[in-house]
């Protein structure tokens, strides 16, 4: 009996110690690039390793028992009468909960600290009117923060293209130039079909919906040229519907800016 | 009652064609009828399994040069149309349901056995006018969710054709709903009692409880979707002041549950198989009776986690993320009571056993990523991309179509008297589960590093990851043909089964293979212990 259990502590040693190795070593996602995005990874490890360690174990528990249990040639009868075991049904109910109650809180946390859970609010001078419906996204900053410093984008979708416009020099970009380190707060409206907008290394998404306007709000860490993604089916060309964001430091930025711009502005 | 019911059966039955052709005709007959969704659903499997094919050869490439790009789309729609109205849910429900739920209550037929004939001869009439439409000005393609305003701008014809069909096999399916709460409430044998019924009856109750409750959602918003398109009508389209995401808390309101639609039947189904072939009882019926329950009222709440992106206030994020989560909590405890099933019994590995293990370790995989998905800032990233792609292709076909082979394995000697040549069964099995996992393990990956779904070209990057899930999906393709080789040998010359090969102690087991017209030669034999295995049972259990 003894030594039953210590093969059982072993084997159960075992696992976590791989799921942890696989969790922690295996990196399967893109590189961080924005505030949200270290937070992101930290919740996918947690849950890769969780995950990891319910799968090897059912795995295991399936295979072992078709090669222990395998009914052998010429073997008659039946295998043991065993209807059930409330205790352990209990355990197998209360783990799990206990697991996906604390996986809940965890990601709520998460969320909060990518700015999720904030009130939404947009610092725009064009904003149309103060009663104006704006649909939930993710919101970096409390409202003092976004009073005066970040940089405001009008990001308008159509099948198939993104189209920036920078309110403050009256311009319209097709690639969206951000400094970094800034906070970036956009407003997002579709001209047609519901598309998203999507940067793989941001690990943020918003669909951006006709006649509803959502807000997304970031703010980038590393200075390069990412993709942004189309990710709602928005007819033939979707898988075209691409633009570039290109984060750079601020000197960069703003000769990219005073390039552009239309009116007499300062950055 | 039962005297009428027989009385206008018989005046039915001599209207009606004898041998091959009955499966032609309206029979009432409940085990014509399971057989003819088996088939009928077979078939539309190997259409739908085609489009995925074109898909898979079509991103085999990173540029669209496969199909034309609108075609592309519209294959997309149908293949993820007909896999889940035409294949899954009639197959799992309309199949195997009509075939075992009169065995299992012990009754003759279904309690409505008419409604039951015109719930499946809706089925082939809309799956050919579904496919049709590609012929027409081109098919639906504004995927199998139909989101407006890309429903209401696309071709016209082929979404108002799309509509008409998922109406029609919407349905099909609230006739089979109604069919089966009335049958296992209504028909049960006298002294039969509800906690004495074998699993599939419960699984069967909580889908058609699903069915009827959220079915009639998904119809009348397709009927306001199609105003919007013939008669130029404001409900979702946003140029008249319509609420576009309000078509999708009411197409998620039904379509959410129609994943338990799918599983749900499929758990019941495992929950047959596995205790026959480790000669155990099933572990802890009470609570998979009661997880059955809790998932299907679970599965009612949670259908805005597909919503995430869409715009929804945090609150109900938050709601939507806990609710989704505790699904895993019923669901892990089937899983769990699986296992401790097949742990100390004697187990046959078989075909029908080889396809439910595999069923449990693809459905755990897709279940992690699943409570994955259901976190809000997780599924911010990965929502719309081939993460989900992967993650509900294992739930609905490493779950649910793993279950229907398992039980094509186990049930056919029951339908056909011969028996499934093991060979070509455990060939059949390695291949698709190879395939399987090649096809769709990768594209987690590529779902995590910027590849959306629904694309017909995508970065060169992901090309040679791309590739292997396309070899993939030749394997699974491939793996039909000994299937269909095994089907074909068997009911040519197949090895005599006897009528109960398994030694199984359910009812449908204690009658001859194939059953006669009246499912049982005297009276129905009442089974109050369907999980009697295990040695001390051995004499407990006799036929009565």
């Amino acid at each position: 009996m003894l030594n039953k259990n210590i093969y059982l502590i072993l084997i159960i040693s075992c696992v976590f110690g791989i799921s942890f190795w696989i969790g922690f070593n295996v990196n399967l996602l893109p590189a961080e690039a924005s505030i949200n995005a270290p937070i992101y990874d930290e919740l996918f490890k947690i849950l890769f390793v969780i995950g990891l360690i319910i799968f090897i174990g059912m795995t295991l528990a399936v295979i072992y028992s078709l090669f222990k249990f395998k009914r052998r040639k010429d073997e008659i009868g039946d295998g043991i009468a065993l209807e059930g075991n409330l205790s352990l049904e209990i355990i197998w109910t209360l783990i799990p909960s206990i697991i996906v109650l604390i996986i809940g809180i965890y990601s709520y946390n998460i969320y909060d600290r990518m700015g999720g859970m904030k009130e939404l609010n947009h610092s725009h001078e064009m904003m149309s009117s103060n009663n104006e419906k704006i649909w939930a996204g993710i919101s970096q900053s409390s409202n003092n923060d976004i009073a005066n410093n970040n940089l405001s984008v009008e990001v308008s979708a159509m099948q198939f293209a993104f189209l920036f416009n920078y309110p403050k020099g009256e311009f319209i970009s097709g690639e969206l130039h951000v400094p970094v380190n800034n906070k970036v707060s956009m407003r997002m409206e579709s001209k047609d079909v519901i598309h998203a907008f999507w940067v793989p290394e941001f690990r943020i998404k918003q669909d951006i919906i006709p006649g509803q306007p959502t807000i997304l709000n970031f703010t980038p860490t590393k200075i390069g040229k990412y993709p942004i993604i189309c990710a709602e089916l928005c007819g033939p060309y979707h898988g075209g519907m691409r633009a570039s964001i290109i984060v750079e430091d601020e000197s960069d930025y703003k000769d990219w800016f005073n390039k552009n711009k239309k009116t007499e502005v300062d950055l | 009652m039962t005297i009428s019911i027989d009385r206008q059966k018989d005046n039915h039955q001599r209207l009606q064609p004898n041998g091959w052709l009955r499966y032609f005709s309206f029979s009432l007959d409940h085990k014509v009828i399971g057989i003819q969704y088996m088939v009928c659903g077979f078939l539309f499997y190997l259409i739908g399994g085609t489009l995925a094919s074109a898909i898979r050869i079509e991103l085999a490439s990173p540029m669209s040069d496969f199909l034309p790009r609108d075609v592309y789309n519209q294959f997309l729609t149908l293949h993820g149309t007909i896999m889940i109205f035409l294949w899954i849910v009639p197959v799992v429900n309309g199949a195997f349901g009509n075939y075992l739920i009169p065995f299992y209550v012990g009754a003759r037929d279904m309690a409505f056995p008419r409604l039951n004939a015109v719930a499946f001869w809706l089925i082939p009439p809309s799956g050919l006018m579904l496919i049709a439409s590609y012929f027409v000005e081109g098919a639906a393609q504004s995927g199998w969710t139909a989101y407006p305003p890309l429903s209401i701008t696309t071709p016209q014809s082929g979404q108002i054709i799309w509509i008409i069909s998922v109406l029609l096999l919407g349905g099909s399916s609230i006739f089979g709903g109604i069919n089966f709460i009335a049958t296992i409430i209504k028909l049960r044998r006298p002294g039969l009692k509800l906690m004495q019924l074998p699993m599939y009856c419960w699984a069967m109750l909580g889908t058609s409880l699903l069915v009827v409750l959220s079915t009639p959602v998904l119809a009348g918003t397709l009927i306001l979707l199609s105003f919007d398109i013939v008669a130029h009508t404001g409900f979702f389209n946003p140029v008249l002041g319509g609420n576009v995401v309000v078509y999708q808390h009411l197409f998620w309101f039904y379509s959410h549950p129609a994943v338990y639609i799918m599983v749900l039947p499929a758990f019941g189904l495992v929950s047959e198989i596995l205790p026959v072939h480790s000669r155990k009882p099933l572990f802890g019926y009470t609570t998979m009776v009661y997880s059955i329950m809790g998932i299907v009222v679970l599965g009612l709440v949670v259908w805005a986690h597909h919503m995430f992106t869409s715009g929804t206030p945090p609150w109900m994020r938050l709601f939507f993320t806990i609710a989704t989560s505790f699904i895993a909590v019923p669901t892990g405890i089937k899983f769990f009571n699986w296992v401790a099933t097949l742990w100390g019994g004697k187990i046959s590995i078989n075909s029908a056993m080889l396809f439910s293990c595999g069923f449990i370790i693809n459905f755990v995989f897709g279940g992690i990523t699943g409570v994955a998905l259901a976190q809000v800032p997780f599924d911010i990233h990965v929502h719309d991309t081939y993460f989900v792609v992967a993650h509900f292709h294992y739930i609905v076909y490493g779950g649910t179509v793993f279950i229907i082979f398992s039980s094509i394995y186990h049930w056919f000697p029951k339908v056909t008297g011969k028996m499934l040549g093991e060979k070509l069964g455990i060939i059949h099995f390695a291949i698709t589960f190879i395939g399987f996992n090649l096809c769709f393990a990768p594209q987690h990956w590529l779902g995590l590093n910027g590849m959306p779904r629904r694309v017909a070209e995508y970065d060169p990057q992901f090309q040679f990851v791309n590739q292997i899930s396309s070899i993939g999906a030749l394997l699974m393709a491939i793996s039909t043909i000994p299937f269909l080789v095994n089907i074909f040998l068997s009911v040519r010359n197949g090895k005599d089964s006897g009528d109960n090969p398994w030694n199984a102690l359910t009812p449908e087991w204690l009658t001859s293979s194939p059953p006669p017209v009246e499912n049982w030669e005297g009276d129905a034999p009442l089974v109050v212990e369907p999980y009697g295995y295990g040695d001390s049972f051995s004499q407990k259990n006799k036929k009565i």
